[in-house]
């Protein structure tokens, strides 16, 4: 364990009020996150979630007599891979140990996981708030481990039943420093890991199904002051809980203080129906897990030139793509943020944005098309548009063929009917004209039914934009504005 | 015709290949001896007749066709920790009551893809936790072995206490063993046998009853040398399902069997003459020498200088590893449930009730050494200490020494209820633990009788898998020592 040292300063604006004054929060986080593979940690079993209870066990997950484990190296590499995401330190040699308890869904009596010697070391996460303030979260370390089997007990009315799919099923555990000092934060640091596991592809960040799921250390003190006991609130299962579970417990460790009480470190649950924490057991009734070496494991060892090899085979991720967006493409930091949030998000807005105005391509992605989406309660991959048909829009935009209104009726065709936008244009009439002659007989129209207003225009040329408004009117916004308005311009006088 | 079961392997292969007779009757013979003689040693726990005569019909077929294997027609005795499919693997503990694997050992399916018959489960001390036999929840084993003009019996050691009786008395051909501290050689020593404890990683675990993992081998006992060179060349192989198991080649170990070992250094650790062991077994140890040295070995005497700490290091390693490995056996799966009104209450029940005292005693002290505020003073410093008995047993190697030659035990063979003291039970296994605890490989050979008439055994220990010199040296014991077979067939019916 390294030293407890404090990398923030204390910030007003998170402080909370108590009764002797302000506090302050201090989180740290455990995330277990499950691997995506498609064999446990240690057997060859199937990780499938869904399936009958007890279909997924080998004679390993089971604990038979004399069963060994053999670790399955595609887990090796999620972590080493996850590791470098995190830009931590990975060990070329760590360490299975044996975490020994009893429980009925712990078939072996022990859980093999890593504890001394884990198998990445410190990294960092960076978070982008929405104030615009920036924040680094440590990583302590990322140590692989087996989860446990579910235990039923609401299936007979005096025996408890268990289901050991999951039993085996290869985690990991992320600890981050105490580094996080509100809810706030807690939550977009979540976020910000699961946007990281998922461009991986190493964890499918699914909390509904118990793939991602944390382990909540919370404090307080006074600002800037010594670190206060905490109470570790366990398998938090959704980013809302996490935030409504520290503001919370903080509430009731300030209550506490304020009162002259002392906290007891402890293991808390959350109650998502109450809102509240609430006791599991006291320090003094933790197990004593007496972790030691697993002898059936060899120490894990791999080559740095694995991990090379491996580096350089790494997606592009969140944090250099946003800057990239912003470098290259003039974005603003907000929609870029929008944009990288997914992996599946900005996968589309490259496919739009491909060979095209950037620019444009992410206000039509990200207003349009994410707006609708996020209306209609649909996600990326289920949008009624592709990235194709936009790309096309995007077109005909910029070539002129339609015009910024007119795309906005072609978008909701496509969206409704679908189809090639281009067809639709031709099919359905909706061209720009451009042809001097046609737009010039409207202009005339106008000028003439408008006299007094063309006259005062020469005065204020920002009449202007009426002369233009009530010709594209007339063309049924099929006349393209720019000419229109140079014509305009021409014709009564202004430069 | 002669009587089947007093042909070593090597002897019964040639005839059998020479259609002297066949499987069946070589099998025939020790299921009646079985029959006749299992009631008195309590050798066998579970006779598998079926399977046997089965496997023996299977292998009198492959030797008519010509496609003899290198163990063809052999009929073995299997230690109860091995897993046999569909057959009692219980370790000898009520815990794993009625359990019958659906799987194979590694181990004993390499036997049986080398044409081995099985005969039948031996009797074990519990989880192979004790040095007499006396803790198999199937009752004690007796050794075929007597003091001179008595009828007492005698432990055969264990805890391949039923191993070792088994060969002894002619029960099986030879038997698969397992050695966690001397757990394959004290009972050939202390029954006439011969016993090899391999090196760590040469046999496959899979599918082994876990002991502690670090330290648990299997390995043969048998009535020769050149049996336990045969029956080892088939038991190991590198596994995939035990990584811990090594992928070096396996020589033919039979091809060591009567080479010279002229020029060969042996070393005689000076640490080994302990005090407080019986003068016969000092004597026998010098016999020894003199016997290496005549067929031109070099003797030089060594230092292992830790050897005194191997011991109780021992006790702290594999207890620890036992406490964990055991926590398996929690009534929830499989084996004995006692049940009680909340789960905690059945675990407590179903463990009081299903473990032994020698496995309740190992497990507490496990749990208590692997405690917090506990683990650095004991498990971590024996972790120590074992790096340090390894170093020992390199720099011999690296002086040049070939192989060491020890006594196997302190003394012979005792009675059952002789030895109550744990501790001094557990200096049975003083000489052996050494091997374990560094890895390497270690036999014992018969070499001779103590006053009382009953067989006292010589180690060797070898370089890591070089298990090849210890049979050749093992070999020049033999001849020179003899074979020993108890004086009169007291046990048959």
């Amino acid at each position: 364990m390294t030293l407890l040292v404090d990398t923030r300063t204390p910030d007003p604006k998170k402080f909370i009020k108590g009764a002797t004054g302000d506090w302050e929060i201090v989180i740290g986080m455990e995330v277990h996150a499950q691997v995506t593979s498609e064999a446990k940690l240690f057997s060859g079993a199937s990780t499938s979630f869904g399936s009958d209870p007890n279909n997924n066990v080998s004679l390993v997950d089971a604990a038979m007599p004399g069963m060994l484990p053999v670790i399955n190296e595609e887990c090796v590499r999620q972590a080493i891979k996850t590791g470098l995401g995190l830009k931590a330190e990975i060990n070329l040699k760590s360490v299975f140990d044996r975490k020994n308890y009893f429980y009925p869904d712990l078939p072996q009596g022990y859980q093999i996981s890593q504890f001394k010697q884990p198998i990445v070391g410190e990294g960092i996460i960076h978070l982008d708030m929405k104030s615009g303030e920036q924040v680094e979260v440590g990583v302590e370390r990322l140590h692989l481990e087996q989860d446990a089997g579910k235990s039923l007990h609401d299936q007979h009315p005096t025996m408890s039943f268990v289901d050991l799919n999951r039993s085996g099923v290869a985690l990991m555990e992320i600890v981050s420093k105490p580094d996080i000092r509100c809810a706030d934060e807690a939550k977009a640091y979540l976020t910000k890991l699961r946007t990281i596991l998922r461009y991986l592809g190493t964890c499918d960040g699914n909390m509904d199904q118990g793939s991602m799921r944390a382990d909540v250390n919370v404090s307080v003190r006074k600002p800037g002051g010594e670190f206060g006991t905490r109470c570790e609130i366990k398998n938090v299962n959704s980013i809302r809980f996490v935030g409504q579970a520290i503001e919370y417990e903080a509430r009731r460790q300030i209550g506490i203080l304020e009162d002259g009480g002392e906290i007891d470190q402890e293991t808390r649950l959350f109650d998502s129906v109450k809102g509240e924490t609430r006791s599991m057991r006291s320090k003094e009734e933790a197990h004593d897990y007496r972790y030691f070496p697993d002898p059936d494991l060899l120490p894990l060892e791999f080559t740095q030139a694995l991990v090379d090899e491996m580096a350089a085979d790494l997606p592009e991720l969140p944090d250099e793509k946003k800057a990239r967006y912003i470098k290259d493409f003039g974005l603003t930091p907000y929609d870029a943020d929008i944009l990288v949030a997914e992996r599946v998000s900005c996968d589309f807005f490259e496919e739009v944005a491909k060979g095209r105005d950037a620019k444009l391509a992410a206000n039509w992605v990200i207003n349009d098309t994410f707006g609708r989406l996020n209306k209609e309660g649909l996600d990326v991959t289920s949008s009624p548009i592709s990235s194709e048909q936009l790309g096309k829009i995007i077109d005909l935009i910029k070539a002129g063929t339609i015009s910024g209104k007119i795309a906005k009726d072609l978008f909701e065709i496509v969206w409704t009917e679908g189809g090639d936008p281009a067809q639709i244009v031709e099919d359905r009439g909706m061209k720009q004209v451009t042809d001097l002659g046609a737009i010039e007989g409207i202009v005339d129209e106008i000028l003439a039914n408008n006299t007094d207003k063309a006259e005062q225009a020469k005065e204020k040329p920002g009449m202007l934009g009426w002369f233009v408004g009530q010709v594209m009117k007339a063309s049924k916004g099929k006349a393209n504005p720019q000419a229109v308005s140079d014509m305009l311009k021409a014709k009564i006088g202004l430069e | 015709m002669t009587d089947l079961t007093k042909l070593t392997i090597a002897e019964a292969r040639d005839k059998l290949a020479a259609r002297d007779f066949t499987a069946t009757e070589l099998t025939e013979s020790y299921l009646g001896a079985i029959e006749s003689g299992n009631e008195a040693l309590n050798a066998y726990i579970a006779v598998t007749g079926d399977i046997a005569r089965e496997q023996a019909k299977a292998s009198d077929a492959k030797i008519a066709a010509g496609e003899a294997r290198p163990l063809e027609g052999i009929p073995l005795g299997i230690k109860d920790l091995y897993a046999t499919k569909g057959v009692h693997t219980q370790a000898c503990s009520h815990i794993l009551d009625g359990f019958k694997p659906e799987y194979e050992s590694t181990v004993t399916q390499n036997l049986f893809d080398d044409g081995a018959v099985m005969l039948g489960k031996l009797n074990m001390d519990e989880f192979a936790m004790g040095s007499s036999n006396e803790t198999s929840f199937y009752g004690d084993v007796v050794n075929p072995w007597r003091r001179n003009g008595t009828e007492t019996a005698l432990v055969p050691g264990g805890s391949s206490g039923g191993s070792a009786s088994a060969v002894a008395a002619h029960l099986c051909a030879a038997a698969t063993a397992s050695d966690t501290g001397g757990s394959i050689r004290q009972p050939a020593a202390l029954t006439g046998t011969v016993g090899i404890k391999p090196t760590y990683g040469r046999c496959s675990r899979w599918g082994m009853v876990a002991f502690a993992s670090s330290l648990d081998q299997a390995g043969p006992i048998g009535r020769t040398v050149r049996d336990n060179a045969i029956l080892l060349k088939s038991m190991a192989s590198v596994d995939a399902k035990d990584t811990t198991s090594v992928d070096a080649p396996v020589p033919n170990y039979e091809d060591f069997i009567g080479k010279s070992i002229k020029g060969m250094k042996i070393g005689i650790p000076k640490e080994y003459h302990m005090d407080g062991i019986p003068e016969e077994i000092e004597a026998l140890w010098q016999q020894g020498i003199a016997w290496l040295k005549e067929a031109g070995a070099e003797i030089v005497e060594i230092s292992l200088p830790h050897t005194k700490y191997a011991l109780p290091a021992y006790y702290i390693v594999a207890p620890a590893e036992a406490s964990s490995n055991l926590a398996r056996y929690d009534g929830v799966r499989y084996g004995l449930r006692v049940p009680g009104n909340d789960i905690v209450e059945m675990y407590e029940n179903t463990r009081a009730a299903g473990f032994g005292d020698e496995v309740k005693r190992r497990v507490m002290i496990g749990t208590y050494v692997l405690s917090a505020g506990y683990y650095d003073a004991y498990y971590l410093k024996a972790q120590k200490v074992r790096t340090l008995i390894k170093q020992d047993f390199d720099n011999a190697w690296a002086d040049g020494v070939d192989a060491i030659l020890t006594p196997t035990t302190p003394d012979a063979a005792f009675a059952p209820g002789e030895i109550t003291d744990p501790v001094t039970m557990y200096m049975n296994d003083v000489f052996t633990v050494t091997a374990n605890m560094a890895g390497v490989p270690g036999m014992s050979i018969p070499a001779g009788l103590n006053k009382d008439g009953l067989p006292l055994g010589l180690q060797l220990i070898g370089k890591p898998f070089d298990e090849g010199t210890l049979f050749q040296v093992g070999e020049v014991i033999e001849q020179a020592a003899g074979r020993f077979e108890p004086s009169a067939n007291w046990w048959s019916k």
